[in-house]
């Protein structure tokens, strides 16, 4: 208890402070401290991808990471990448939304954010490495079809701002 | 009805971008002020007395609030045949008993007490093969049943079987026979948002339950019972759905954990959250039942079924929840997929100390069509008969009555059948490099209209229309991300005559919501758009009447409005209508005069005189028509209600007879694959998916329910199961049970709609949500086969097992 710190964390472009415990991993001081529930918990061992967010631009799983190794690092979670007008959504969920890549929806976040760091490393990418770059993320609802066709469609109309960088 | 301008288009979900954007809450997200997290303890055996439960040390942990066992709450009876208690204070009959919980001020500190939990057991011997426990003399499981009269044997008081026509007859008929024993284990649902719940007291002693659900009216009567237990005879429960995060059968029980949550917010006066984690969901929630087949089947010279005789051996697990009801889904393809005069199926369910299974999609179905379907296979080639040829003989049609008396209305399975044997290349061709190569195919055969088994197969909606042209919708099944707020929508748009985001699907709340028996055997679009169509039908009515008095003022208004400069009326969302030509000063309103409520219509928000003229002031917006009948002496405000029925019949189970369901969905899956001889890793090469969904109402929604289910198909058939060893869960996490991802589905997948108009669905629709994954499995066992040349009765087809089918010598 009184190891518990205050982390100074650049969350989406904006610096948040937060209390921490050493053993503290980022998904809970997310989803707990912060209040940013659209990271979702799906399994607290890295093998379903619904926690992903990014860390300076890599997708990886936020509860596999303690939140004191990610102060003065770049965090985007999926509220990152909401466009500032209100009611507006960024290209790879505006995508998500029009193919059906969202069913029960839990694990989009997840998935989104990777193939946000996917795009941003490969701005047109092959079906097969879209495939590749997703298949850490577990889906239960659409068979994987529409998801790909979402991020294939993301990238063919430009991905428009950039967002946390 | 307007004609169908939204039904059949591709339209996003309205949840959509709460969803892509992480704004939707789910039982994950949701906090209640002042909420205490629960966490339960389980056995630490298959079968033990409890003897003692020390709980004093977990009470003393600051931040606990409350620590309960079965010796201090009352008793709360769970499922069907009520021998499941919340907490278990006699013994514990399987891995997942829970015995004591905790509240606490986090989920850290509840997971640390339960440690600090002492219990001392008596062991019991235990008995986990089913056949074993039906032996004379193998562990009792239950003493007594839930009535409190004692059992004679393992076996489940619950009979479904079917005997009609006479079997050695029809076998001595058969010119051949073949027989098969097929194998198909638990595997669990895996949703990616775990199961939890919220449970709250009112200072009245009414509760509200935030909850996990597929079946909201179903909980709100097992929790009130729950609450007449507890000695709070009269309170209420109101059931909360919650955004889902996938259901699939998860939520068509109440379960234990929310009994917990219920006695632990009672206990604390506070709400309680009880959440699984990842691991806590594989090792304490039911996954799908596992089953034995034996199946004979026969035919005639030509090919003709003569017969059918399929036998069901279910391990129950501790407990009776809706696992053990799977025979009577069985029983419809059982006696009714292709025409066959002679059919038996007995099913026997048994008591042991392992998990208990729950409902998964499908729920019964999936594991009785392996059986059915590889036989069939296997009694075409037995016949010399190709295998697409022995499934057009004997292909169902309209108007047949099958053996259990299902009354097939429309049936588009002789074209689902062509659409696979067309889009795959049926010859043999060499597999490359060393592989071989197999295609194969397999039919289903679902109920489309929804299914009886309980007396009311009902669902009720709500519509309520606003003074801003809304149109509030309420409805008791459950959005659990299939699309049905999206389809209800299109549907209601349609037939209503309004845009389609003017219809406004509410969150489903026992306190709002009108009865719906729940949402499963692929009922939610057919039934909610069936009662939409009927409320939308009495809305019109009214609002018609009502423009018989209220629309010559409306129109006359207007005009004059129009003429004052001020804007004319503007269609819903559309652009403004052409201002160049304003109307003459002589414009003749008398055609709005003296007009009976059949001449308006209502097309897209505006309100018009079917023959009136073709001018932006003789179109009045519905919100304008709906704030005139509002505001005046008198005044109305326009809300519907509906509740729909289907036309079918409660099977009689002991004689498995009854026409179950309204309509019937066929449909058939082929696959091309390739398989490596040396290390028996499979490649599926494509998918067909042809399905007789009657219309297509929703396709962005249809096409992920066949895509979805595909994948869930085809974890069955290669990869899942639920690994056991004296009753504990081997596997509890995705690493070591796998499930498909986006690399295992990269195969091309047709996707065949066959429009066969069922007459009593809406817009000639039916049920869609579950047959995707039925026969997925039999048909890629009859690819492999194709490709082997030897049987694979065992799912998952795992490589080790194809393996061992190709040499039977090898361990």
């Amino acid at each position: 208890m009184t190891r518990t710190r205050i982390l100074r964390l650049k969350i989406n472009g904006h610096e948040r402070e937060v209390a921490a415990e050493p053993n503290a991993i980022l998904l809970d001081v997310l989803r707990e401290g912060l209040g940013l529930t659209g990271t979702k918990r799906g399994c607290d061992m890295g093998t379903c991808g619904c926690c992903n967010v990014l860390l300076d631009g890599r997708p990886v799983n936020s509860c596999l990471v303690l939140a004191w190794d990610c102060e003065d690092r770049e965090i985007t979670t999926i509220e990152g990448l909401l466009p500032e007008d209100p009611g507006a959504l960024h290209p790879l969920q505006e995508a998500w939304a029009e193919t059906g890549g969202s069913q029960c929806g839990f694990c989009s976040p997840g998935f989104i954010v990777t193939a946000e760091a996917l795009l941003r490393e490969d701005p047109e990418p092959t079906e097969t490495r879209v495939r590749e770059a997703l298949s850490g993320n577990l889906c239960r609802c659409t068979g994987y079809k529409k998801i790909v066709e979402a991020v294939l469609k993301a990238a063919r109309s430009g991905r428009g701002v950039e967002v946390g960088s | 009805m307007t004609g169908t301008r939204f039904v059949g288009t591709k339209f996003p979900r309205p949840e959509a971008p709460d969803k892509v954007s992480g704004r939707a809450l789910y039982i994950h997200d949701v906090v209640r002020p002042g909420m205490l997290h629960g966490a339960i303890k389980h056995s630490a055996h298959a079968h033990a007395r409890i003897l003692r439960i020390d709980t004093s040390r977990a009470e003393a942990l600051p931040g606990v609030e409350a620590v309960i066992t079965g010796f201090d709450t009352p008793e709360l009876r769970v499922g069907f045949l009520r021998e499941n208690r919340a907490l278990k204070r006699d013994k514990v009959r399987n891995q997942r008993d829970e015995i004591a919980a905790v509240a606490a001020r986090d989920p850290e500190t509840a997971r640390r007490a339960l440690e600090l939990i002492e219990v001392e057991y008596e062991v019991l011997p235990a008995v986990f093969d089913p056949v074993e426990a039906m032996r004379e003399g193998a562990p009792r499981i239950h003493e007594v049943d839930g009535r409190g009269r004692p059992t004679r044997d393992n076996r489940v008081p619950m009979e479904c079987r079917h005997h009609s026509g006479d079997l050695e007859a029809a076998k001595e008929r058969s010119a051949f026979r073949v027989a098969g024993d097929y194998e198909v284990p638990w595997i669990q649902q895996s949703c990616m948002g775990t199961a939890g719940c919220i449970a709250e007291f009112d200072a009245n002693g009414d509760l509200t339950v935030w909850a996990k659900t597929q079946i909201p009216f179903l909980a709100q009567r097992d929790f009130n019972r729950a609450l007449e237990e507890m000695g709070l005879e009269g309170r209420n429960t109101r059931v909360i759905v919650t955004t889902l995060g996938g259901g699939f059968g998860t939520g068509l029980d109440t379960h234990c954990y929310e009994y917990i949550a219920i006695l632990l917010a009672h206990r604390t006066g506070r709400p309680v959250k009880v959440l699984m984690d990842r691991e806590e969901e594989f090792r304490y929630l039911s996954p799908r039942q596992s089953a034995r087949v034996h199946i004979e089947q026969g035919c005639d010279e030509e090919g003709r079924l003569t017969y059918r005789e399929v036998r069901v051996l279910q391990d129950n697990g501790a407990y009776a929840s809706w696992g053990a009801t799977f025979p009577t889904v069985m029983l419809l393809p059982v006696t009714s997929l292709y025409k066959v005069p002679v059919v038996h199926f007995d099913a026997e369910i048994v008591y042991t100390n392992n998990t208990y299974a729950q409902a998964m999609r499908g729920y019964g179905n999936p594991e009785v069509t392996m059986a059915i379907e590889s036989n069939l296979d296997e009694l075409a080639l037995a016949a010399g008969i190709d295998r697409l040829e022995i499934r057009r003989i004997n292909c169902n049609e309209p108007g047949e009555v099958t053996p259990m008396g299902a009354r097939v209305g429309s049936c588009g399975l002789r074209a689902c059948i062509e659409a696979c044997a067309e889009k795959l290349d049926w010859r043999a061709k060499p597999g490359r490099n060393g592989r071989l190569r197999g295609v194969g195919m397999a039919s289903m055969l679902h109920v489309g209209g929804s299914g009886r088994i309980y007396r009311s197969d009902a669902s009720g909606i709500i519509l309520k229309l606003d003074d801003f042209g809304n149109v509030n919708v309420f409805y008791g099944g459950v959005e659990m991300g299939q699309g049905l707020h999206s389809t209800i929508r299109l549907a209601i748009a349609d037939s209503l005559g309004v845009l389609p985001e003017k219809v406004r699907v509410n969150p489903t709340d026992t306190a709002t919501c009108p009865w719906d028996v729940g949402t499963h055997a692929s009922r939610g679009a057919f039934m909610a758009c069936n009662a939409a169509l009927e409320a939308v039908r009495k809305l019109r009515a009214r609002l018609f009447a009502y423009c018989v008095d209220l629309f010559p003022r409306e129109v006359e208004r207007a005009l004059r409005k129009q003429r004052a400069g001020g804007p004319p009326p503007r269609p819903e969302g559309g652009a403004a209508p052409d201002r160049s030509s304003p109307p003459s000063a002589e414009a003749d309103l008398s055609f709005a005069q003296g007009r009976a409520p059949g001449d308006f219509e209502l097309e897209k928000g505006l309100v018009f005189v079917k023959d009136g003229p073709d001018a932006p002031w003789a179109k009045i917006p519905l919100d304008r028509i709906l704030r005139a009948i509002h505001f005046r002496e008198g005044g109305d405000m326009l809300t519907e209600t509906a509740f729909y029925d289907p036309p079918s019949e409660l099977p009689d189970w002991r004689e498995g007879r009854g026409n179950m369901s309204a309509a019937y969905t066929y449909g058939a899956q082929a696959v091309e694959l390739e398989v490596d001889p040396e290390t028996g890793e499979v490649e599926i090469l494509r998918f067909v998916s042809a399905m007789d969904i009657g219309k297509v109402l929703n396709p962005q929604a249809l096409d992920g329910q066949v895509l979805g289910g595909l994948a869930q198909g085809l974890g069955y058939a290669l990869y899942e199961e639920v690994k056991t060893e004296e009753g504990a869960i081997l596997n509890p996490n995705f690493t070591d049970y796998k499930l498909p991802t986006a690399h295992e589905m990269a195969f091309p997948v047709d996707l065949v709609y066959v429009e066969t108009d069922e007459p009593t669905g809406p817009f000639g629709a039916k049920g869609a949500g579950e047959p995707g994954l039925v026969p997925t499995a039999p048909a890629i066992a009859n690819a492999l086969r194709d490709a082997l040349g030897v049987s694979l009765r065992t799912l998952p087809m795992t490589p080790e097992r194809i393996l061992r089918a190709l040499d039977p010598s090898a361990s």
